[in-house]
């Protein structure tokens, strides 16, 4: 009986073991085209101490440069930002970036207010796959589903990344244990140009309100700071398209003034920033490039150490350390782009 | 809730764990509320027809019973002081009111089958005569509800109606009981159609946990995931594709698209019969085989008691036998002896019979034209190959190759293909065209279209190829083994690392190369239909 009971356990172990290694060989790596889908899972890897963390889409992770807010301020930033988060995820995030870390300052780009309901499978992994198992990640899953999705699929990822056994390459064994940072400190690196010229026109809407489940999920961000004593701060990133109305953009100056909480729409400040939608955006006013990201980083920046009171911690020694060497692969990043498009 | 699905395998979890917890005294009454569950998740309007249906079988069995029993004591009484005659009589007497409420009992739940399951299609062939007649009335077809399974729990019920008024069976005098043979999950949806003598012993009776026969029970359940997910999923976009644009595909491609299918449907109906026979003896419970290597069968009448095994032997118990032997034909067996000759006469209740067996057996299936003509055309090959005994007795007596292995691979392959051929009627979407595209096979056949570029046209990729050949030699390795005894027994008497290793290695490829999840369409087992 003993050594049937022995059998049973070191099989189920070989098994789990199996089951594990090859989960991680068919789950996508997220390392050459794609690369947003890496993003979330970065932040594990950080020393979290951060003053302010920056929660949400692509507005933020390509227009803000924790980087100059480093250099020019002494904030000590991260971007949990990824490819179209929803509301729901960006409040999860929220949620389980406490339970590492208690910054002072969360800050929520709030495009992501304009989607009511889950929308896509693709980008719901791109967010929820690089989270860690907790029950945060659970509930997230459970708010971004879309009908098509289960929830076990989540839980063992294998059940949805079984059919990649024929896309299997070397960057899934190159990639298999150990990835590439994609991002700095969650800032996602373009220098490219691309003036912004014919931005489509805005399209009318039937229904210019934010949607109850969005407005849910804001009062539970607002909720979730108060209790932790951490300020919320809503901005709306100077990108051109997709059209941020006028209408929107009331409701969250009222919603903000309504909750006491700052609101800060730079499209409406693209002047003082110094933007040049000629130059300093890659996909012709969607995101911003380096030079628009350092732009608006160092127009932010000064916002938030002047405002929310953020201490400047260049002199922190530790902190200083790991600075010094992210500074350098920053400028190694941008030195090798700028390179790459000059040939 | 689909066999393959997770939400059945989290089911059947629970169910498995609760069963052995559980009081052995009441471990069937578990197991019906199970199955009530079961059908209660399909839907709880079905669960209305299921109950119907038990209700109104187990009242008539009672009655058949205890008018059987008064009977017996009654005659014995009375026995000796009647002649021979009177016995008979009074026999006969007793029969035939045990015949009326039988077959009150019978037309009801057929009635029940018929009405759910072939309403539209006649009125859609009276709407297709009222348009024959150039009438311009229509009938309005009705949105009828198909309990899942009626077809299989309906049989099993009447083969046990029958066996009750036949004396093989005795009457249950729990309802419950009565309830869990008629509701039992594994087999609810896809069969086998079991007799009631030889599944109440074991579904009754009181089960101890036991390792050998529960992971015996799981291993069939992962062969059946693997014949499923792996193969006849695997190949459905392709039959899909191929049935699905006539115009397009042609020629080589039917006769493709036609063995496609015959593997489909074999690994689908046997892999959903190995999820349900496994999780029966997950249980504790045996349930009867439905398959014995049918694509191994030297010929078609070989095949039919190989293939679908207790659907095929309801019909011939409860169908071919009682036409065979009953007054009618006797009378009509005795006419054209008289009026044709031997030769004519002794045939005619047989042609009749196993064409009543045949039709009954297409209508079953489904209601469409295309299953009665595919029922038709398996009477009719099978009478020509019994006609052509004879000639083959001959031919076996001048040519000494009936025991060669080339011979009887050519008796497999001939077999497979007459059935593939057949089960065309399945994929098209009539008759007329089902016949024109069996003659495209002939008329445009090009096997330069055949191509490796070809063949990805179809919805399958290199890979699904190379997974389906591999699974082929695997499905034909184990038909052979089997052959020699339970594959599972031989593995089972390996060194422990050897069963994981052979174990662990079917599951990953059911996982890995499963069709499952987000990017396929999960199917509906074929067999669930019906």
């Amino acid at each position: 009986m003993r050594k049937r009971l022995i059998g049973i356990t070191v099989s189920f172990i070989v098994a789990a073991v199996g089951l594990w290694f090859l989960q991680k060989l068919l789950m996508p790596k997220y390392m050459d085209d794609i690369v947003e889908g890496a993003m979330i899972a970065e932040y594990y890897d950080e020393e979290k101490n951060h003053d302010v963390i920056f929660i949400g889409d692509c507005e933020l992770y390509e227009n803000i440069s924790p980087a100059v807010l480093w250099k020019e301020y002494g904030i000590n930033s991260y971007i949990r930002g990824s490819a179209q988060q929803l509301i729901w995820q960006s409040y999860y995030l929220m949620e389980e970036t406490l339970q590492y870390e208690k910054p002072k300052v969360f800050v929520f780009n709030v495009l992501a207010m304009k989607y009511n309901s889950p929308q896509s499978e693709a980008y719901n992994r791109m967010t929820l796959d690089g989270m860690k198992m907790s029950a945060a990640k659970i509930k997230s899953v459970q708010a971004s589903m879309t009908e098509e999705e289960d929830l076990i699929d989540y839980i063992f990822p294998i059940l949805r990344y079984h059919s990649r056994f024929d896309e299997l390459g070397k960057i899934d064994i190159n990639y298999l244990f150990k990835k590439d940072k994609v991002t700095f400190n969650g800032y996602y690196m373009r220098v490219d140009v691309k003036p912004a010229q014919n931005i489509p026109e805005a399209k009318p809407l039937g229904d210019y309100n934010f949607g109850d489940t969005a407005y849910f999920y804001l009062d539970k961000m607002v909720e979730l700071c108060e209790k932790n004593n951490v300020e919320l701060i809503l901005v709306k990133a100077p990108s051109l398209y997709p059209h941020w109305y006028d209408e929107w953009d009331k409701q969250m100056s009222e919603y903000a003034l309504d909750h006491n909480l700052k609101y800060y729409n730079f499209l409406n400040s693209t002047d003082d920033i110094g933007l040049d939608f000629a130059k300093d955006t890659y996909d012709s006013g969607l995101h911003l490039n380096l030079t628009g990201a350092e732009k608006l980083s160092t127009y932010f920046g000064n916002i938030l150490s002047t405002e929310c009171d953020l201490p400047d911690r260049r002199n922190d020694k530790k902190l200083k350390e790991i600075w010094e060497e992210k500074l350098k692969a920053y400028d190694d990043e941008k030195n090798r782009q700028y390179a790459e498009n000059e040939k | 809730m689909l066999f393959t699905s997770f939400e059945f395998l989290v089911f059947l979890a629970v169910v498995i764990v609760c069963y052995y917890i559980v009081p052995k005294k009441i471990q069937w009454i578990f197991l019906l509320a199970a199955g009530y569950v079961f059908y209660f998740i399909a839907s709880p309007v079905y669960l209305i027809y299921i109950m119907t249906t038990t209700v109104s079988v187990y009242i008539f069995t009672r009655i058949i019973q205890t008018r059987k029993d008064t009977f017996d004591i009654h005659f014995k009484k009375i026995k000796k002081q009647l002649d021979r005659q009177q016995r008979k009589d009074i026999k006969s007497q007793e029969k035939k009111k045990e015949f009326r409420l039988m077959m009150i009992c019978l037309l009801f739940n057929l009635g029940i089958l018929a009405v759910c399951k072939y309403t539209n299609f006649a009125i859609g062939n009276i709407n297709f005569l009222l348009g024959a007649v150039g009438s311009s009335k229509r009938l309005l077809t009705v949105n009828m509800i198909l309990p899942m399974g009626i077809s299989f729990y309906t049989f099993q019920s009447m083969g046990y109606l029958i066996d009750v008024y036949r004396g093989t069976c005795s009457a249950e005098k729990n309802l419950g009981k009565l309830a869990l043979f008629v509701s039992f999950f594994p087999q609810l949806v896809q069969g086998p159609i079991s007799r009631f003598n030889d599944l109440s012993k074991s579904l009754f009776e009181k089960h101890t946990a036991d390792y050998n026969t529960i992971t015996f029970g799981m291993q069939r359940i992962l062969w059946g995931f693997f014949k499923k997910l792996v193969i006849a999923d695997r190949l459905l976009p392709a039959v899909l594709e191929i049935c699905g644009d006539t115009s397009k595909y042609q020629g080589a491609y039917v006769l493709v698209g036609m063995l496609f299918y015959a593997l489909e449907l074999y690994a689908d109906f046997t892999g959903g019969i190995d999820i349900a026979i496994g999780t029966a003896q997950t249980l504790g419970i045996h349930v009867t085989e439905n398959f014995r290597r049918p694509y191994f069968s030297k010929n078609i009448k070989e095949y039919w008691n190989r293939w679908h095994i207790t659907m095929g032997s309801w019909f011939t118990d409860y169908i071919f036998y009682p036409i065979s032997i009953c007054k009618p034909m006797l009378k009509v067996s005795k006419f054209s002896r008289k009026h044709f000759g031997e030769f004519i006469g002794k045939r005619v209740p047989i042609y009749l019979s196993s064409f009543a067996v045949w039709f009954a057996t297409g209508v079953w299936h489904g209601a469409s034209w295309n299953f009665i003509v595919w029922g038709i055309g398996n009477f009719v090959v099978i009478m020509i190959s019994q006609e052509c005994e004879p000639f083959y007795r001959w031919f076996h007596s001048k040519i000494n190759i009936k025991d060669k292995f080339l011979f009887k691979l050519f008796q497999i392959v001939r077999t497979v293909l007459l059935m593939s051929c057949l089960r065309m009627f399945d994929c098209y979407r009539d008759v007329p065209l089902t016949f024109k595209m069996f003659g495209k096979m002939f008329t445009g056949f090009d096997i330069s279209q055949l191509s490796v570029s070809a063949f990805q046209l179809l919805g399958l990729a290199i890979s699904d190829y190379i997974i389906l050949f591999g699974g082929m030699i695997l499905l034909v390795a184990v038909s052979i083994i089997q052959r020699k005894g339970s594959v599972r027994a031989k593995i089972a008497e390996r060194k422990a690392p050897v069963r994981f290793i052979i174990w662990y290695a079917l599951f990953l490829t059911v996982l890995i190369f499963g069709t499952y999840g987000i990017g396929y369409d999960s199917s509906q087992f074929i067999y669930n239909q019906f």
